[in-house]
Protein backbone atom coordinates (compact mmCIF):
# COMPACT_ATOMS: atom_id res chain seq x y z
CA UNK A 1 0.00 0.00 0.00
CA UNK A 2 2.75 2.43 0.96
CA UNK A 3 4.68 1.45 -2.13
CA UNK A 4 1.66 2.34 -4.24
CA UNK A 5 1.34 5.68 -2.47
CA UNK A 6 5.00 6.33 -3.09
CA UNK A 7 4.58 5.62 -6.78
CA UNK A 8 1.50 7.83 -6.89
CA UNK A 9 3.29 10.73 -5.20
CA UNK A 10 6.29 10.34 -7.47
CA UNK A 11 4.09 10.43 -10.58
CA UNK A 12 2.15 13.45 -9.33
CA UNK A 13 5.32 15.35 -8.44
CA UNK A 14 7.00 14.51 -11.71
CA UNK A 15 4.03 15.62 -13.82
CA UNK A 16 3.53 18.76 -11.74
CA UNK A 17 7.18 19.70 -12.26
CA UNK A 18 6.89 19.04 -16.01
CA UNK A 19 3.96 21.45 -16.24
CA UNK A 20 5.14 24.07 -13.77
CA UNK A 21 8.86 24.30 -14.49
CA UNK A 22 8.62 26.00 -17.94
CA UNK A 23 6.18 28.53 -16.45
CA UNK A 24 8.61 29.33 -13.65
CA UNK A 25 11.51 29.58 -16.10
CA UNK A 26 9.78 32.04 -18.44
CA UNK A 27 8.85 34.17 -15.41
CA UNK A 28 12.50 34.18 -14.31
CA UNK A 29 13.64 34.99 -17.85
CA UNK A 30 11.21 37.91 -18.11
CA UNK A 31 12.73 39.50 -14.99
CA UNK A 32 16.36 38.64 -15.59
CA UNK A 33 18.66 41.55 -16.55
CA UNK A 34 19.20 41.57 -20.29
CA UNK A 35 23.00 40.98 -20.19
CA UNK A 36 22.59 37.84 -18.13
CA UNK A 37 20.31 36.28 -20.76
CA UNK A 38 23.18 36.32 -23.23
CA UNK A 39 25.92 35.34 -20.80
CA UNK A 40 27.65 31.96 -20.73
CA UNK A 41 27.70 30.18 -18.40
CA UNK A 42 24.31 31.56 -17.57
CA UNK A 43 23.09 31.57 -13.98
CA UNK A 44 19.69 29.99 -13.31
CA UNK A 45 18.82 32.44 -10.62
CA UNK A 46 19.96 36.01 -11.35
CA UNK A 47 21.42 37.80 -8.34
CA UNK A 48 19.04 40.68 -8.86
CA UNK A 49 15.76 40.80 -10.71
CA UNK A 50 14.84 43.72 -12.91
CA UNK A 51 11.75 45.22 -14.48
CA UNK A 52 13.91 46.55 -17.31
CA UNK A 53 13.25 43.61 -19.67
CA UNK A 54 9.48 43.90 -19.26
CA UNK A 55 9.69 47.67 -19.60
CA UNK A 56 11.70 47.30 -22.82
CA UNK A 57 8.99 45.01 -24.22
CA UNK A 58 6.09 47.24 -23.23
CA UNK A 59 7.77 50.32 -24.68
CA UNK A 60 8.64 48.70 -28.00
CA UNK A 61 6.86 50.11 -31.02
CA UNK A 62 3.33 48.90 -31.36
CA UNK A 63 3.18 46.71 -28.26
CA UNK A 64 0.94 48.98 -26.25
CA UNK A 65 -1.39 49.66 -29.17
CA UNK A 66 -1.63 46.00 -30.14
CA UNK A 67 -2.36 45.05 -26.53
CA UNK A 68 -5.24 47.51 -26.60
CA UNK A 69 -6.32 46.03 -29.93
CA UNK A 70 -6.26 42.53 -28.45
CA UNK A 71 -8.42 43.62 -25.54
CA UNK A 72 -10.84 45.40 -27.87
CA UNK A 73 -11.12 42.37 -30.14
CA UNK A 74 -11.70 40.11 -27.14
CA UNK A 75 -14.43 42.38 -25.76
CA UNK A 76 -16.11 42.60 -29.15
CA UNK A 77 -15.88 38.82 -29.45
CA UNK A 78 -17.53 38.32 -26.07
CA UNK A 79 -20.35 40.69 -27.01
CA UNK A 80 -20.93 39.09 -30.42
CA UNK A 81 -20.59 35.51 -29.19
CA UNK A 82 -23.10 36.10 -26.41
CA UNK A 83 -25.60 37.98 -28.53
CA UNK A 84 -25.48 35.18 -31.10
CA UNK A 85 -24.90 31.98 -29.17
CA UNK A 86 -26.40 32.47 -25.71
CA UNK A 87 -30.02 32.21 -27.01
CA UNK A 88 -29.10 28.93 -28.72
CA UNK A 89 -27.63 27.58 -25.48
CA UNK A 90 -30.78 28.55 -23.60
CA UNK A 91 -32.95 26.90 -26.28
CA UNK A 92 -31.02 23.62 -26.09
CA UNK A 93 -31.31 23.60 -22.30
CA UNK A 94 -34.98 24.52 -22.03
CA UNK A 95 -36.76 23.13 -25.11
CA UNK A 96 -37.14 19.72 -26.65
CA UNK A 97 -37.52 20.39 -30.33
CA UNK A 98 -37.04 18.54 -33.58
CA UNK A 99 -33.49 18.96 -34.79
CA UNK A 100 -32.12 19.51 -31.29
CA UNK A 101 -29.72 16.58 -31.68
CA UNK A 102 -28.51 17.76 -35.06
CA UNK A 103 -27.89 21.22 -33.63
CA UNK A 104 -25.75 19.66 -30.90
CA UNK A 105 -23.87 17.57 -33.44
CA UNK A 106 -23.30 20.67 -35.56
CA UNK A 107 -21.87 22.48 -32.53
CA UNK A 108 -19.43 19.65 -31.97
CA UNK A 109 -18.43 19.69 -35.63
CA UNK A 110 -17.83 23.43 -35.52
CA UNK A 111 -15.66 22.95 -32.43
CA UNK A 112 -13.52 20.41 -34.30
CA UNK A 113 -13.49 22.35 -37.55
CA UNK A 114 -10.10 23.71 -38.69
CA UNK A 115 -11.64 27.17 -38.58
CA UNK A 116 -8.53 29.30 -38.59
CA UNK A 117 -7.62 28.23 -42.12
CA UNK A 118 -10.89 29.79 -43.27
CA UNK A 119 -9.39 33.18 -42.50
CA UNK A 120 -7.62 33.08 -45.87
CA UNK A 121 -10.77 33.05 -48.04
CA UNK A 122 -12.40 35.34 -45.47
CA UNK A 123 -9.58 37.87 -45.89
CA UNK A 124 -10.46 38.12 -49.58
CA UNK A 125 -14.14 38.62 -48.75
CA UNK A 126 -13.30 41.08 -45.96
CA UNK A 127 -11.41 43.31 -48.38
CA UNK A 128 -14.62 43.55 -50.39
CA UNK A 129 -16.77 44.07 -47.30
CA UNK A 130 -14.36 46.68 -45.89
CA UNK A 131 -13.71 44.51 -42.84
CA UNK A 132 -10.08 43.73 -43.68
CA UNK A 133 -7.57 45.10 -41.16
CA UNK A 134 -10.36 46.05 -38.76
CA UNK A 135 -10.76 44.85 -35.20
CA UNK A 136 -14.36 43.90 -35.98
CA UNK A 137 -13.18 41.57 -38.74
CA UNK A 138 -10.87 39.69 -36.36
CA UNK A 139 -13.60 39.64 -33.71
CA UNK A 140 -16.00 38.03 -36.18
CA UNK A 141 -13.63 35.12 -36.81
CA UNK A 142 -12.98 34.76 -33.08
CA UNK A 143 -16.74 34.73 -32.56
CA UNK A 144 -17.06 31.83 -35.00
CA UNK A 145 -14.40 29.99 -32.99
CA UNK A 146 -16.00 30.63 -29.62
CA UNK A 147 -19.67 30.01 -30.47
CA UNK A 148 -19.52 26.26 -29.69
CA UNK A 149 -17.95 26.92 -26.30
CA UNK A 150 -20.46 29.60 -25.37
CA UNK A 151 -23.31 27.28 -26.38
CA UNK A 152 -22.14 24.28 -24.36
CA UNK A 153 -21.52 26.30 -21.22
CA UNK A 154 -24.77 28.27 -21.44
CA UNK A 155 -26.63 25.00 -22.00
CA UNK A 156 -25.04 23.36 -18.99
CA UNK A 157 -25.66 26.43 -16.84
CA UNK A 158 -29.38 26.51 -17.59
CA UNK A 159 -29.69 22.73 -17.29
CA UNK A 160 -28.41 23.23 -13.77
CA UNK A 161 -31.15 25.72 -12.94
CA UNK A 162 -34.50 24.04 -12.52
CA UNK A 163 -37.14 25.31 -14.92
CA UNK A 164 -39.70 24.79 -12.16
CA UNK A 165 -38.32 27.87 -10.41
CA UNK A 166 -39.23 29.97 -13.43
CA UNK A 167 -42.62 28.26 -13.64
CA UNK A 168 -43.23 28.95 -9.96
CA UNK A 169 -42.54 32.64 -10.53
CA UNK A 170 -44.98 32.61 -13.42
CA UNK A 171 -47.75 31.00 -11.36
CA UNK A 172 -47.17 33.76 -8.84
CA UNK A 173 -47.99 36.26 -11.56
CA UNK A 174 -44.77 37.28 -13.23
CA UNK A 175 -44.44 37.17 -16.99
CA UNK A 176 -42.09 34.75 -18.76
CA UNK A 177 -39.61 37.56 -19.34
CA UNK A 178 -39.71 38.63 -15.70
CA UNK A 179 -39.32 35.04 -14.54
CA UNK A 180 -36.26 34.68 -16.74
CA UNK A 181 -34.74 38.01 -15.73
CA UNK A 182 -35.44 37.79 -12.00
CA UNK A 183 -35.00 34.07 -11.34
CA UNK A 184 -32.94 32.26 -13.95
CA UNK A 185 -30.57 35.01 -15.04
CA UNK A 186 -29.14 35.88 -11.61
CA UNK A 187 -28.55 32.19 -10.91
CA UNK A 188 -26.90 31.77 -14.28
CA UNK A 189 -24.54 34.75 -13.95
CA UNK A 190 -21.46 32.96 -12.56
CA UNK A 191 -21.56 30.38 -15.33
CA UNK A 192 -22.17 33.01 -17.99
CA UNK A 193 -19.25 35.02 -16.61
CA UNK A 194 -17.05 31.93 -16.85
CA UNK A 195 -17.87 31.43 -20.50
CA UNK A 196 -17.29 35.13 -21.20
CA UNK A 197 -13.89 34.80 -19.57
CA UNK A 198 -13.06 31.71 -21.58
CA UNK A 199 -14.03 33.55 -24.75
CA UNK A 200 -11.59 36.27 -23.74
CA UNK A 201 -8.73 33.75 -23.49
CA UNK A 202 -9.62 32.19 -26.81
CA UNK A 203 -9.51 35.56 -28.54
CA UNK A 204 -6.46 36.83 -26.64
CA UNK A 205 -4.50 33.73 -27.68
CA UNK A 206 -5.56 33.37 -31.29
CA UNK A 207 -2.65 33.85 -33.67
CA UNK A 208 -3.36 32.67 -37.21
CA UNK A 209 -6.58 34.50 -38.12
CA UNK A 210 -5.37 37.70 -36.47
CA UNK A 211 -2.13 37.55 -38.46
CA UNK A 212 -3.92 36.94 -41.76
CA UNK A 213 -6.73 39.46 -41.28
CA UNK A 214 -4.76 42.49 -40.11
CA UNK A 215 -2.04 44.63 -41.55
CA UNK A 216 -1.67 47.75 -39.43
CA UNK A 217 -4.16 47.04 -36.66
CA UNK A 218 -2.25 44.08 -35.26
CA UNK A 219 -3.37 42.22 -32.18
CA UNK A 220 -0.62 41.31 -29.72
CA UNK A 221 -0.01 37.73 -30.98
CA UNK A 222 0.05 38.98 -34.59
CA UNK A 223 2.54 41.68 -33.63
CA UNK A 224 4.78 39.14 -31.91
CA UNK A 225 4.65 36.81 -34.95
CA UNK A 226 5.67 39.80 -37.09
CA UNK A 227 8.52 40.76 -34.86
CA UNK A 228 9.79 37.18 -34.72
CA UNK A 229 9.48 36.40 -38.44
CA UNK A 230 10.16 39.76 -39.99
CA UNK A 231 12.15 41.90 -37.66
CA UNK A 232 14.16 39.22 -35.85
CA UNK A 233 13.23 40.49 -32.40
CA UNK A 234 15.92 40.03 -29.72
CA UNK A 235 15.54 37.16 -27.26
CA UNK A 236 14.72 39.31 -24.25
CA UNK A 237 11.84 40.86 -26.20
CA UNK A 238 10.53 37.37 -26.99
CA UNK A 239 10.77 36.11 -23.41
CA UNK A 240 9.10 39.21 -22.00
CA UNK A 241 6.40 38.91 -24.69
CA UNK A 242 5.81 35.25 -23.87
CA UNK A 243 5.46 36.01 -20.18
CA UNK A 244 3.21 39.00 -20.83
CA UNK A 245 0.90 36.87 -22.98
CA UNK A 246 0.48 34.03 -20.49
CA UNK A 247 -0.21 36.07 -17.36
CA UNK A 248 -3.84 37.03 -18.10
CA UNK A 249 -4.50 33.57 -19.50
CA UNK A 250 -3.24 31.84 -16.36
CA UNK A 251 -5.27 34.05 -14.04
CA UNK A 252 -8.35 33.49 -16.14
CA UNK A 253 -7.99 29.70 -16.31
CA UNK A 254 -7.74 29.71 -12.54
CA UNK A 255 -10.94 31.77 -12.28
CA UNK A 256 -12.95 29.44 -14.50
CA UNK A 257 -11.43 26.18 -13.24
CA UNK A 258 -14.83 24.77 -12.23
CA UNK A 259 -16.08 24.96 -15.79
CA UNK A 260 -13.11 23.40 -17.57
CA UNK A 261 -14.71 19.98 -17.78
CA UNK A 262 -17.93 21.45 -19.19
CA UNK A 263 -16.09 23.41 -21.86
CA UNK A 264 -14.32 20.40 -23.28
CA UNK A 265 -16.34 17.47 -21.99
CA UNK A 266 -18.88 16.94 -24.78
CA UNK A 267 -18.02 13.98 -26.98
CA UNK A 268 -19.07 12.17 -30.13
CA UNK A 269 -21.49 9.40 -29.21
CA UNK B 1 -34.03 39.89 -23.13
CA UNK B 2 -35.25 39.91 -26.69
CA UNK B 3 -35.23 36.17 -26.26
CA UNK B 4 -37.87 36.07 -23.59
CA UNK B 5 -39.97 38.77 -25.21
CA UNK B 6 -40.09 36.82 -28.43
CA UNK B 7 -41.49 33.99 -26.41
CA UNK B 8 -44.30 36.13 -25.01
CA UNK B 9 -46.06 36.03 -28.35
CA UNK B 10 -46.46 32.29 -27.98
CA UNK B 11 -47.73 32.69 -24.46
CA UNK B 12 -46.43 31.10 -21.31
CA UNK B 13 -49.02 28.34 -21.45
CA UNK B 14 -47.05 26.05 -23.76
CA UNK B 15 -43.42 27.08 -23.71
CA UNK B 16 -42.10 23.63 -24.66
CA UNK B 17 -43.89 23.16 -27.96
CA UNK B 18 -43.42 26.20 -30.14
CA UNK B 19 -41.26 27.83 -32.71
CA UNK B 20 -39.41 29.68 -29.94
CA UNK B 21 -36.35 27.37 -29.90
CA UNK B 22 -35.95 27.84 -33.64
CA UNK B 23 -35.96 31.62 -33.21
CA UNK B 24 -33.37 31.22 -30.49
CA UNK B 25 -30.99 29.12 -32.58
CA UNK B 26 -31.52 31.17 -35.73
CA UNK B 27 -28.74 33.74 -35.00
CA UNK B 28 -26.21 30.94 -34.49
CA UNK B 29 -27.22 29.11 -37.64
CA UNK B 30 -27.22 32.31 -39.70
CA UNK B 31 -23.85 33.44 -38.36
CA UNK B 32 -22.22 30.07 -38.99
CA UNK B 33 -23.69 29.93 -42.48
CA UNK B 34 -22.07 33.25 -43.34
CA UNK B 35 -18.76 32.69 -41.61
CA UNK B 36 -18.28 28.94 -42.14
CA UNK B 37 -20.15 27.82 -45.22
CA UNK B 38 -19.45 30.95 -47.26
CA UNK B 39 -15.65 31.01 -46.67
CA UNK B 40 -15.52 27.27 -47.37
CA UNK B 41 -17.19 27.80 -50.74
CA UNK B 42 -14.94 30.80 -51.30
CA UNK B 43 -11.86 28.69 -50.48
CA UNK B 44 -12.84 26.14 -53.10
CA UNK B 45 -13.49 28.92 -55.62
CA UNK B 46 -10.16 30.66 -54.93
CA UNK B 47 -8.38 27.33 -55.16
CA UNK B 48 -9.68 26.37 -58.58
CA UNK B 49 -10.29 29.66 -60.40
CA UNK B 50 -8.01 31.98 -62.30
CA UNK B 51 -7.82 35.33 -60.45
CA UNK B 52 -7.95 37.33 -63.70
CA UNK B 53 -10.37 35.49 -65.96
CA UNK B 54 -12.33 33.44 -63.43
CA UNK B 55 -11.85 30.32 -65.55
CA UNK B 56 -11.43 26.96 -63.86
CA UNK B 57 -7.81 25.96 -63.47
CA UNK B 58 -5.51 23.62 -61.55
CA UNK B 59 -2.62 26.09 -61.67
CA UNK B 60 -2.80 27.00 -57.96
CA UNK B 61 -2.61 23.37 -56.89
CA UNK B 62 0.20 22.82 -59.36
CA UNK B 63 2.07 25.83 -57.97
CA UNK B 64 1.47 24.52 -54.47
CA UNK B 65 2.74 21.00 -55.19
CA UNK B 66 5.62 22.28 -57.30
CA UNK B 67 6.86 24.52 -54.51
CA UNK B 68 10.15 23.79 -52.80
CA UNK B 69 8.56 23.72 -49.36
CA UNK B 70 5.51 21.58 -50.24
CA UNK B 71 6.89 18.10 -49.60
CA UNK B 72 8.61 19.28 -46.45
CA UNK B 73 5.41 20.87 -45.20
CA UNK B 74 3.48 17.63 -45.63
CA UNK B 75 6.25 15.48 -44.19
CA UNK B 76 6.86 17.67 -41.14
CA UNK B 77 3.18 18.23 -40.40
CA UNK B 78 2.58 14.46 -40.47
CA UNK B 79 5.72 13.64 -38.48
CA UNK B 80 4.92 16.15 -35.75
CA UNK B 81 1.30 14.96 -35.60
CA UNK B 82 2.26 11.28 -35.45
CA UNK B 83 4.78 11.90 -32.68
CA UNK B 84 2.86 14.43 -30.60
CA UNK B 85 -0.74 13.19 -30.64
CA UNK B 86 -0.19 9.64 -29.28
CA UNK B 87 2.07 10.99 -26.54
CA UNK B 88 -0.47 13.70 -25.67
CA UNK B 89 -3.20 11.08 -25.39
CA UNK B 90 -1.05 8.71 -23.33
CA UNK B 91 0.07 11.43 -20.92
CA UNK B 92 -3.39 13.01 -20.82
CA UNK B 93 -4.92 9.63 -19.97
CA UNK B 94 -2.33 9.06 -17.24
CA UNK B 95 -3.05 12.45 -15.66
CA UNK B 96 -6.82 11.97 -15.92
CA UNK B 97 -6.59 8.54 -14.25
CA UNK B 98 -4.39 9.99 -11.51
CA UNK B 99 -6.83 12.85 -10.85
CA UNK B 100 -9.71 10.39 -10.83
CA UNK B 101 -8.06 8.48 -7.95
CA UNK B 102 -9.06 11.51 -5.87
CA UNK B 103 -5.97 11.49 -3.71
CA UNK B 104 -5.42 14.31 -1.25
CA UNK B 105 -4.67 17.47 -3.24
CA UNK B 106 -6.05 16.09 -6.49
CA UNK B 107 -7.92 19.32 -7.27
CA UNK B 108 -4.70 21.36 -7.03
CA UNK B 109 -3.05 18.80 -9.31
CA UNK B 110 -5.95 19.11 -11.76
CA UNK B 111 -5.78 22.91 -11.93
CA UNK B 112 -2.02 22.89 -12.31
CA UNK B 113 -2.02 20.36 -15.13
CA UNK B 114 -4.96 22.17 -16.81
CA UNK B 115 -3.13 25.53 -16.85
CA UNK B 116 -1.62 25.12 -20.35
CA UNK B 117 -5.18 25.26 -21.76
CA UNK B 118 -4.89 29.02 -21.34
CA UNK B 119 -1.57 29.22 -23.17
CA UNK B 120 -1.40 29.87 -26.91
CA UNK B 121 0.82 27.97 -29.32
CA UNK B 122 2.78 31.19 -29.79
CA UNK B 123 3.37 31.75 -26.06
CA UNK B 124 4.24 28.06 -25.56
CA UNK B 125 6.81 28.38 -28.33
CA UNK B 126 8.33 31.44 -26.63
CA UNK B 127 8.42 29.64 -23.28
CA UNK B 128 10.27 26.65 -24.69
CA UNK B 129 12.53 28.94 -26.70
CA UNK B 130 13.86 30.22 -23.38
CA UNK B 131 14.73 26.59 -22.57
CA UNK B 132 16.11 25.36 -25.90
CA UNK B 133 17.90 28.48 -27.10
CA UNK B 134 21.69 28.42 -27.30
CA UNK B 135 22.26 30.01 -23.88
CA UNK B 136 18.95 28.79 -22.55
CA UNK B 137 17.96 26.88 -19.45
CA UNK B 138 18.56 23.42 -20.91
CA UNK B 139 22.16 24.20 -21.78
CA UNK B 140 22.65 25.83 -18.37
CA UNK B 141 21.29 22.70 -16.71
CA UNK B 142 23.50 20.42 -18.82
CA UNK B 143 26.53 22.55 -17.89
CA UNK B 144 25.57 22.37 -14.22
CA UNK B 145 25.42 18.57 -14.34
CA UNK B 146 28.68 18.54 -16.26
CA UNK B 147 27.40 16.99 -19.48
CA UNK B 148 28.52 19.85 -21.70
CA UNK B 149 31.12 22.58 -21.46
CA UNK B 150 30.01 24.72 -24.40
CA UNK B 151 26.39 25.38 -25.27
CA UNK B 152 24.82 22.83 -27.61
CA UNK B 153 22.90 24.27 -30.56
CA UNK B 154 19.51 22.58 -30.28
CA UNK B 155 17.62 24.82 -32.66
CA UNK B 156 19.54 24.75 -35.89
CA UNK B 157 18.74 23.79 -39.46
CA UNK B 158 21.72 21.42 -39.35
CA UNK B 159 19.70 19.20 -37.01
CA UNK B 160 16.14 19.19 -38.35
CA UNK B 161 15.34 16.16 -36.18
CA UNK B 162 16.15 18.19 -33.07
CA UNK B 163 13.98 21.04 -34.30
CA UNK B 164 11.12 18.59 -34.76
CA UNK B 165 11.84 17.20 -31.29
CA UNK B 166 11.67 20.67 -29.75
CA UNK B 167 8.34 21.36 -31.48
CA UNK B 168 6.94 17.98 -30.39
CA UNK B 169 7.99 18.51 -26.76
CA UNK B 170 6.43 21.99 -26.77
CA UNK B 171 3.20 20.65 -28.28
CA UNK B 172 3.03 17.83 -25.71
CA UNK B 173 3.59 20.31 -22.90
CA UNK B 174 0.92 22.67 -24.18
CA UNK B 175 -1.85 20.45 -25.53
CA UNK B 176 -1.88 17.47 -23.18
CA UNK B 177 -4.09 19.56 -20.90
CA UNK B 178 -6.99 19.59 -23.36
CA UNK B 179 -6.79 15.83 -23.85
CA UNK B 180 -6.66 15.35 -20.10
CA UNK B 181 -9.74 17.49 -19.49
CA UNK B 182 -11.75 15.69 -22.22
CA UNK B 183 -10.76 12.28 -20.83
CA UNK B 184 -11.40 13.29 -17.23
CA UNK B 185 -14.89 14.48 -18.16
CA UNK B 186 -15.42 11.07 -19.78
CA UNK B 187 -14.03 9.19 -16.77
CA UNK B 188 -16.40 10.98 -14.43
CA UNK B 189 -19.35 9.72 -16.47
CA UNK B 190 -18.38 6.11 -15.71
CA UNK B 191 -20.31 4.95 -12.63
CA UNK B 192 -18.09 3.92 -9.73
CA UNK B 193 -20.10 0.68 -9.34
CA UNK B 194 -18.61 -0.70 -12.53
CA UNK B 195 -15.13 -0.61 -11.09
CA UNK B 196 -16.35 -1.98 -7.77
CA UNK B 197 -18.15 -4.81 -9.56
CA UNK B 198 -15.01 -5.59 -11.52
CA UNK B 199 -12.94 -5.79 -8.36
CA UNK B 200 -15.60 -7.93 -6.64
CA UNK B 201 -15.21 -10.40 -9.50
CA UNK B 202 -11.50 -10.43 -8.90
CA UNK B 203 -10.23 -8.11 -11.64
CA UNK B 204 -6.94 -6.40 -10.86
CA UNK B 205 -6.33 -2.70 -11.49
CA UNK B 206 -4.77 -3.30 -14.88
CA UNK B 207 -7.59 -5.62 -15.92
CA UNK B 208 -10.25 -3.16 -14.78
CA UNK B 209 -8.52 -0.42 -16.74
CA UNK B 210 -8.25 -2.51 -19.91
CA UNK B 211 -11.60 -4.26 -19.91
CA UNK B 212 -13.89 -1.84 -18.10
CA UNK B 213 -12.60 1.73 -18.13
CA UNK B 214 -10.95 2.05 -21.53
CA UNK B 215 -13.89 0.59 -23.52
CA UNK B 216 -16.29 2.93 -21.72
CA UNK B 217 -13.93 5.82 -22.34
CA UNK B 218 -13.84 5.26 -26.08
CA UNK B 219 -16.13 8.19 -27.05
CA UNK B 220 -13.93 10.60 -25.10
CA UNK B 221 -10.75 9.09 -26.51
CA UNK B 222 -12.21 9.44 -29.98
CA UNK B 223 -13.07 13.11 -29.42
CA UNK B 224 -9.66 13.84 -27.96
CA UNK B 225 -7.89 12.15 -30.87
CA UNK B 226 -9.97 14.00 -33.46
CA UNK B 227 -9.60 17.42 -31.85
CA UNK B 228 -5.87 17.04 -31.28
CA UNK B 229 -5.12 15.69 -34.76
CA UNK B 230 -7.09 18.43 -36.47
CA UNK B 231 -5.40 21.09 -34.34
CA UNK B 232 -2.02 19.54 -35.12
CA UNK B 233 -2.73 19.97 -38.84
CA UNK B 234 -3.12 23.70 -38.12
CA UNK B 235 0.15 23.91 -36.22
CA UNK B 236 1.58 27.40 -36.68
CA UNK B 237 2.78 29.53 -33.75
CA UNK B 238 4.99 26.94 -32.06
CA UNK B 239 6.85 26.12 -35.24
CA UNK B 240 7.24 29.75 -36.31
CA UNK B 241 8.86 30.66 -33.00
CA UNK B 242 11.10 27.62 -32.60
CA UNK B 243 12.09 26.90 -36.18
CA UNK B 244 10.92 29.73 -38.43
CA UNK B 245 10.47 28.32 -41.94
CA UNK B 246 13.27 25.80 -41.49
CA UNK B 247 10.57 23.35 -40.53
CA UNK B 248 7.80 24.12 -43.05
CA UNK B 249 4.26 23.11 -42.02
CA UNK B 250 0.95 23.35 -43.87
CA UNK B 251 -0.60 26.27 -41.99
CA UNK B 252 2.73 28.09 -42.07
CA UNK B 253 2.92 27.71 -45.84
CA UNK B 254 -0.66 29.01 -46.16
CA UNK B 255 0.48 32.04 -44.18
CA UNK B 256 3.62 32.59 -46.26
CA UNK B 257 1.75 32.26 -49.55
CA UNK B 258 -0.83 34.74 -48.35
CA UNK B 259 1.41 37.33 -46.69
CA UNK B 260 4.76 36.95 -48.38
CA UNK B 261 3.88 35.95 -51.96
CA UNK B 262 0.50 37.71 -51.96
CA UNK B 263 -1.30 34.76 -53.50
CA UNK B 264 -4.62 34.11 -51.75
CA UNK B 265 -5.24 31.43 -54.38
CA UNK B 266 -2.32 29.18 -53.48
CA UNK B 267 -2.92 29.95 -49.79
CA UNK B 268 -6.50 28.77 -50.30
CA UNK B 269 -5.20 25.60 -51.93
CA UNK B 270 -3.25 24.95 -48.70
CA UNK B 271 -6.35 25.76 -46.65
CA UNK B 272 -8.33 23.23 -48.71
CA UNK B 273 -5.60 20.65 -48.22
CA UNK B 274 -5.85 21.14 -44.45
CA UNK B 275 -9.65 20.94 -44.60
CA UNK B 276 -9.66 17.74 -46.63
CA UNK B 277 -6.99 16.09 -44.45
CA UNK B 278 -8.95 17.02 -41.32
CA UNK B 279 -12.18 15.59 -42.72
CA UNK B 280 -10.41 12.40 -43.83
CA UNK B 281 -8.79 11.90 -40.46
CA UNK B 282 -12.08 12.45 -38.62
CA UNK B 283 -13.79 9.92 -40.88
CA UNK B 284 -10.94 7.43 -40.36
CA UNK B 285 -11.06 7.74 -36.57
CA UNK B 286 -14.84 7.35 -36.48
CA UNK B 287 -14.62 4.29 -38.73
CA UNK B 288 -11.64 2.58 -37.15
CA UNK B 289 -12.84 3.01 -33.61
CA UNK B 290 -16.35 1.86 -34.51
CA UNK B 291 -15.12 -1.29 -36.23
CA UNK B 292 -13.16 -2.23 -33.18
CA UNK B 293 -16.28 -1.81 -31.10
CA UNK B 294 -18.12 -4.35 -33.26
CA UNK B 295 -15.26 -6.79 -32.91
CA UNK B 296 -15.38 -6.37 -29.18
CA UNK B 297 -19.02 -7.34 -29.16
CA UNK B 298 -18.49 -10.57 -31.09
Amino acid sequence: MTLRNLGLSAAVLLISAWVALPLVLIAIAAFTPRELLYQWPRPFWPESFTLETMRFFLRSTGVWQSTLNSVMVAVLTIALAFAIAAPAGYAIARFRFRGRDSVQLAILMVKMFPATVLSIPLAVAFIRWRLYDTLLGVAIVHTALSIPFVIVIVTSVFLGISYELEEAAMTLGSSRAQAFARIALPMALPGLAASAIFTFVLSWNEVFAATILTLNNRTLPALIIDSVLGAGAPLHFRFAGGFFMIVPALIIIFLIRRYLLTLWGVTVR
Amino acid sequence: MAVAEADLAVGPARPRVSWTPYVLILPTVAFLAVFFIYPMVQAVWLGVSDPQTGALTWQHFRRMSGDLYFRGAIRYTLTITLLAVPLQVALGLAIALLVNLRFRGHTMFLYLTALPIGISDLAAGLIWLSIFTERGYLNSALLRVGVVRDPVLFLTIERPDWLVGAVVITEIWRATAIVMVILLAGLQLIPKDYQETASVFGAGRAQTLRHVILPLLRPSLQTALIIRTILAFQLFGTVVVLAGRQIPVLAGEAYFWYSLYRSPNVASAYALLILVSSATVTWLYLRLLRIREEEARV
